[in-house]
């Protein structure tokens, strides 16, 4: 019995924490219990990636929502290091897609940078099309690799 | 130290045995270049007098089956059982089972070294047609075996001949989202591979010098860093970073002389081609636009470098000069041309296109004219010429499915897109170089 309270106690500790959390990481349409200026944190409640249309890399609407919450967060969390790696789909040659998963990263971090993070701060890596995430061969997974993602060291 | 010398070449004295009465169903020539043809029919006896002779025959009937020009008639066929390779086969029963070419042999030891002999008589006309001697190490008879295969090529097709060179190309295993990918070298017929990175870090894109001493290629590092070019010693396995550029370094190739390397460089998200002397390692950009240049590669003569860019809105082919300037678009059909390379002999550049859903391998003139494609599929990309400029090698991918990554493949094309084969890998394989021919 008292096990099964203690049980009930912690699950409404969980609840209440979970409704303290503030209106953005609701926004970002995520969940509960990660510790504050985590990396967990960052990656559910705010968004680790952007996604880009074919051949192009500038920011779409979805993705500046995803950046300008990145940029408040990175700025209450000052000790992180950033690399922003950007990515392709396979639907491109090798070489190419380097230099356009480049761009990609690059567009992210100018619009990190002029939402006010230091251009120190950010690093960028191009992975083109070598490390696609999700493995697939359709429109489906071919917009999910046209990405930017934004990791924290 | 891997270098069979050539030595003498035999006298070829013609042999006016059996003179070709009935008239010829087929010749020991053809002319690659007509819009059909019939391969030719060749009989090739495994070479006598040491136990690597049947091994060399094969080699030669892998070979010249493979290039398409050929037709390797099964040994199992042939009536004349004895053949004396150092005297005329009996013509008729050779004209039987329907050869235009027989092929005979001898391997002898020479100190050490092992001495190869061999003949191409001429059954239609009815004399010898090559005849040639070399010797090497022991250890060296596949590549024997290939010179013979590209004399017998040169012989039959005024083609140079491409079997005694090597290809470079990308390794791949592991699951589609982690692949690793290494370098790894093998002779053409994808005998003798082996590996030249060690894995731990992707690395793509290899290049021939044109001594086939040293490749470039792209490579990760271990930490976050951008990826960058490496110049590595075939043989040493030594290593160095072409350059230490604060961005990505990627797409390099060697000029035809192997003194410079051209390559992309990025900078704040903008990749320009630049070109670095191998030696005094001094910099020289060649382009500077907001755009992507990319995938650089030099004209036979080095007068010139072809390259894609993105700078009119889509992906396109451009040629400059070698020191930059005078760009000027060439391609001009429909969708995205990518990966250029300028064939050896100067004649055609081959490409990667991408039109709508689907990837094909193409040909157009310098001037940008007599546009064809030689392959298509799902995905394929990344031609690479033999040094007879007459085959191409590039890789075909596969649609993954239920998050398994698709099978890649390398494989073969004359410049006639008629005769497409795969060449053989023990894994997945992308990105092939074909070298030049080895130097002898």
């Amino acid at each position: 019995m008292r096990t099964i309270k203690a049980l009930a106690a912690m699950a409404m500790m969980l609840v209440i924490a979970a409704c303290s959390s503030n209106q953005q990481e609701q926004a970002a349409g995520a969940s509960t219990t990660v510790t504050p200026g985590s990396v967990a944190d960052f990656r559910q409640n705010v968004g680790d990636r952007v996604f880009f249309d074919t051949d192009m890399s500038n920011i779409r609407e979805d993705g500046r929502q995803t950046l300008t919450r990145q940029a408040e967060w990175l700025k209450k969390y000052t000790n992180y290091q950033i690399t922003i790696a950007g990515h392709c789909d396979e639907r491109g040659t090798r070489e190419y897609n380097l230099a356009l998963g480049e761009r990609r990263a690059n567009a992210a971090k100018q619009y990190l940078v002029a939402q006010g993070i230091p251009a120190q701060r950010i690093q960028t890596i191009s992975y083109g099309k070598e490390r696609p995430d999700p493995v697939g061969s359709d429109e489906a997974a071919w917009a999910r690799n046209r990405r930017a993602v934004t990791e924290l060291q | 130290m891997m270098l069979p010398r050539r030595s003498t070449i035999l006298g070829g004295a013609a042999l006016a045995a059996g003179a070709a009465a009935v008239p010829a169903r087929a010749q020991l020539t053809i002319d690659m270049t007509r819009p059909t043809f019939e391969p030719v029919p060749i009989a090739i006896v495994d070479f006598a007098g040491d136990r690597v002779g049947a091994d060399i025959a094969n080699v030669v009937r892998n070979d010249l089956q493979n290039s398409g020009l050929f037709r390797s008639i099964p040994p199992g066929s042939f009536i004349q059982k004895d053949v004396n390779a150092n005297a005329p086969p009996q013509f008729p029963a050779w004209r039987q089972i329907g050869a235009a070419g027989v092929v005979v042999g001898q391997v002898s030891q020479a100190g050490g070294n092992i001495k190869v002999d061999f003949r191409l008589w001429d059954v239609v006309v009815g004399n010898q047609a090559a005849g040639l001697s070399f010797t090497s190490q022991p250890a060296n008879w596949r590549r024997l075996a290939h010179i013979i295969a590209d004399a017998i090529y040169k012989r039959v097709t005024g083609e140079e001949g491409y079997f005694d060179t090597r290809i470079a190309y990308v390794a791949e295993s592991g699951p589609g989202n982690a692949r690793v990918k290494r370098i790894a070298i093998m002779d053409q017929d994808g005998a003798n591979s082996r590996f030249i990175t060690d894995g731990r870090t992707i690395a793509i894109t290899p290049r021939f010098s044109p001594t086939l001493q040293e490749i470039v290629y792209m490579a990760y590092a271990e930490d976050r860093s951008p990826p960058r070019v490496y110049l590595q010693n075939v043989d040493s396995g030594r290593r160095e970073l072409l350059g230490n550029f604060p961005g990505m370094s990627f797409a390099p190739r060697f000029s035809p002389d192997g003194t410079k390397v051209v390559m992309s460089i990025s900078e704040n998200g903008q990749s320009d081609i630049y070109e670095m002397d191998v030696r005094g390692r001094a910099l020289r950009r060649l382009t500077n636009t907001p755009a992507i240049d990319t995938s650089p590669c030099f004209s036979n003569d080095g007068s010139q470098i072809v390259f894609n860019s993105d700078r009119g809105g889509s992906q396109q082919l451009y040629v400059m000069s070698a020191g930059g300037g005078g760009e000027r678009r060439i391609s001009f059909g429909d969708g995205r041309y990518a990966t250029p390379v300028w064939s050896p002999r100067g004649d055609w550049i081959a490409f990667t296109k991408i039109t709508g859903g689907s990837f094909g391998i193409g040909v157009m003139r310098p001037d940008g004219g007599g546009e064809r494609m030689l392959a298509s599929g799902f995905l394929v990309e990344g031609p690479t010429w033999a040094p007879n400029g007459r085959v191409l090698a590039f890789f075909r991918q596969q649609p993954s499915s239920a998050g398994r990554a698709g099978s890649v493949t390398l494989h073969q094309v004359d410049i006639t897109g008629r005769f497409e084969r795969q060449i053989p890998t023990a894994g997945d394989a992308s990105d092939p170089a074909w070298s030049p021919l080895i130097p002898q």
